[in-house]
């Protein structure tokens, strides 16, 4: 059993059409922890996951997970867009959308087995999201549609678990609920890497932060990495944020 | 006899005189299959938003067909070509440089469609075709082989998107995420472009390549505010498609009609009565709308 797979990003390099995106990104993402991604607004984070998981080009590098290339795994993977990237007014509705987490695992011209429907169920519960599932996706608020993304995500049973700002627009409750997901994910020996750009007082509930702004500026336990020398490098001049500042 | 009797032997007879008529089997036949699989596979188009595509795909077709015939080729064939050559070129326009999609689309479907247009003028002053069958449908005019034709066309899509349902589902709601689980979504999009190729030059004898695009984006459109899920906006959108184009037909065989603006006719009419009376999303009585409906009334009957 590989429990103690970690992502090893080398030398990673991206552009943007023909601005670099990220410069020679090296980081390593273990498992167990909750990790989160932050930076300014066009720091790269999204193209940073984006580019870990093959989902667009890379210039230089590579990123391996265990002793292959991750984007060879994406079996493994679990990947929830920005909220803002999808169309809620799609024709859907909550089961359908949670279904999708099962298609790649249940294969080419097959239907959806019985052990898939149970997992669906279990996953919206876990989510506090059973009651809705006839819902259309179009009659949810936020929140709602974010602990859906979180259920497909679960329903997916995959080892690597990677969240594109899941906080944007979302009620307490719900911020509560993914976060306690989160942290029994990193129990069960996940990765949970999680892009964020808040920097209140939520931060405290990732263990590891990736600090990065088009290259790293620190990554590792969140105590190391939140110090006014890295905060400046990322942020430039004045930010606030909650925490200690070493 | 009594007067229900007759009433009923009448309509019935209305119903069956243009069925005694080989051409009006034949019209029929296509003209259901067509409403088909135009309302599954234009579902695709309407949830991603490329009903402009579908446009696109439909004006590019001409050429192809043209040159097919030229060569003695079955022009099902050449159109399907030049259609999937276009979104081909689209695409290609669109990843290369900076012009955006719908840009690329206005482009190359319009060059595509001045090509068709030359060729076929030509030709058509040694042969017997005629341009207008093509941008307007000539249904009343398809053979048997025809029939044929569509049905295999129409078998083929219809196995497709039945097999790649799920698959499908997944990638046109949220591309990113389905290449993130490992689904080879290149692919898909390209089978989705050649299912849309394949129902356009279906479509072409109904309602011609102007018109097709009614048929493609009204029926789904219309389902869409009427069930809330992809599928059963796929059945109840081709039930409307079918529905449109029998009626359409007969609307035509009667009142003397150009079939093809018939049909759409019909299929924009049953749009717009959803659109104003869908209990879900309608103008006048969905939720949340029926307020201002409400006081509408009030002010024109200020007793209530």
């Amino acid at each position: 059993m590989v429990v103690t797979s970690k992502i090893m990003v080398d030398h990673l390099s991206v552009n943007y059409r023909d601005v670099q995106a990220l410069r020679n990104i090296n980081l390593t993402v273990r498992p167990g922890k909750v990790v989160g991604v932050f930076g300014p607004n066009g720091a790269g984070k999204s193209t940073l996951v984006k580019a870990m998981l093959g989902l667009m080009p890379v210039v230089t590098g590579r990123v391996t997970y265990g002793d292959d290339i991750l984007a060879h795994q994406l079996d493994r993977v679990a990947y929830v867009p920005q909220r803002s990237q999808i169309d809620w007014t799609f024709p859907a509705t909550v089961w359908d959308v949670v279904m999708m987490g099962r298609v790649k695992q249940t294969g080419w011209f097959k239907r959806f087995s019985a052990p898939s429907h149970q997992i669906v169920q279990d996953s919206l519960e876990r989510v506090g999201m059973a009651d809705f599932c006839d819902r259309p996706i179009g009659a949810l608020s936020g929140g709602q549609q974010q602990r859906v993304f979180l259920a497909r995500a679960l329903a997916q049973q995959a080892e690597i678990f990677c969240f594109d700002e899941p906080f944007v627009g979302v009620d307490q409750k719900t911020e509560t609920v993914i976060f306690s997901i989160f942290r029994e994910l990193a129990a069960a020996g996940k990765i949970v890497l999680v892009i964020n750009h808040d920097l209140g007082e939520s931060i405290t509930n990732f263990d590891q932060l990736i600090l990065l702004n088009k290259e790293l500026i620190a990554a590792g336990p969140r105590d190391w990495v939140l110090t006014r020398d890295h905060m400046t490098r990322a942020y430039g001049g004045h930010v606030g944020f909650f925490g200690h500042v070493a | 006899m009594s007067l229900d009797l007759a009433l009923n032997l009448a309509v019935l007879d209305w119903f069956f005189e243009p069925l005694q008529f080989a051409f009006m089997q034949r019209s029929l036949a296509v003209a259901i299959m067509v409403g088909v699989i135009c309302s599954v596979v234009g579902s695709y188009l309407m949830v991603q938003r490329l009903a402009l595509l579908g446009d696109a795909i439909s004006h590019s077709v001409l050429p192809g067909l043209a040159i097919a015939f030229l060569l003695g080729v079955n022009i099902f064939i050449g159109a399907f070509i030049a259609g999937v050559i276009s979104t081909v070129i689209i695409g290609w326009i669109h990843t290369r440089s900076p012009i955006k999609e719908d840009a690329a689309m206005g482009i190359v479907f319009s060059a595509f469609f001045a090509l068709g247009i030359t060729l076929i003028t030509t030709i058509q002053r040694d042969n017997k075709i005629d341009l207008n069958h093509f941008l307007f449908g000539n249904i009343l005019g398809v053979t048997g082989g025809d029939v044929r034709d569509t049905a295999i066309i129409a078998g083929l899509v219809l196995l497709a998107v039945a097999v790649l349902y799920k698959e499908l589902l997944f990638y046109s709601f949220d591309p990113l995420g389905a290449q993130a689980s490992g689904l080879p979504t290149g692919l898909l999009n390209a089978g989705l472009m050649v299912l849309i190729a394949l129902t356009v030059v279906a479509s072409m004898k109904v309602v011609g390549v102007i018109l097709v695009l009614s048929l493609l984006i009204a029926p789904g459109a219309t389902a869409y505010l009427l069930v809330p899920r992809l599928h059963q906006v796929m059945l109840l959108g081709a039930a409307i498609g079918v529905f449109s184009s029998v009626s359409g037909m007969y609307l035509s065989y009667y009142v003397n009609l150009p079939s093809g603006p018939a049909i759409v006719m019909v299929v924009s009419t049953l749009f717009a009565l959803a659109f104003l009376l869908s209990p879900r999303h309608g103008v006048l009585v969905g939720p949340g709308r029926a307020r201002p409906w409400r006081q509408l009334q009030r002010l024109l009957r200020p007793g209530l």
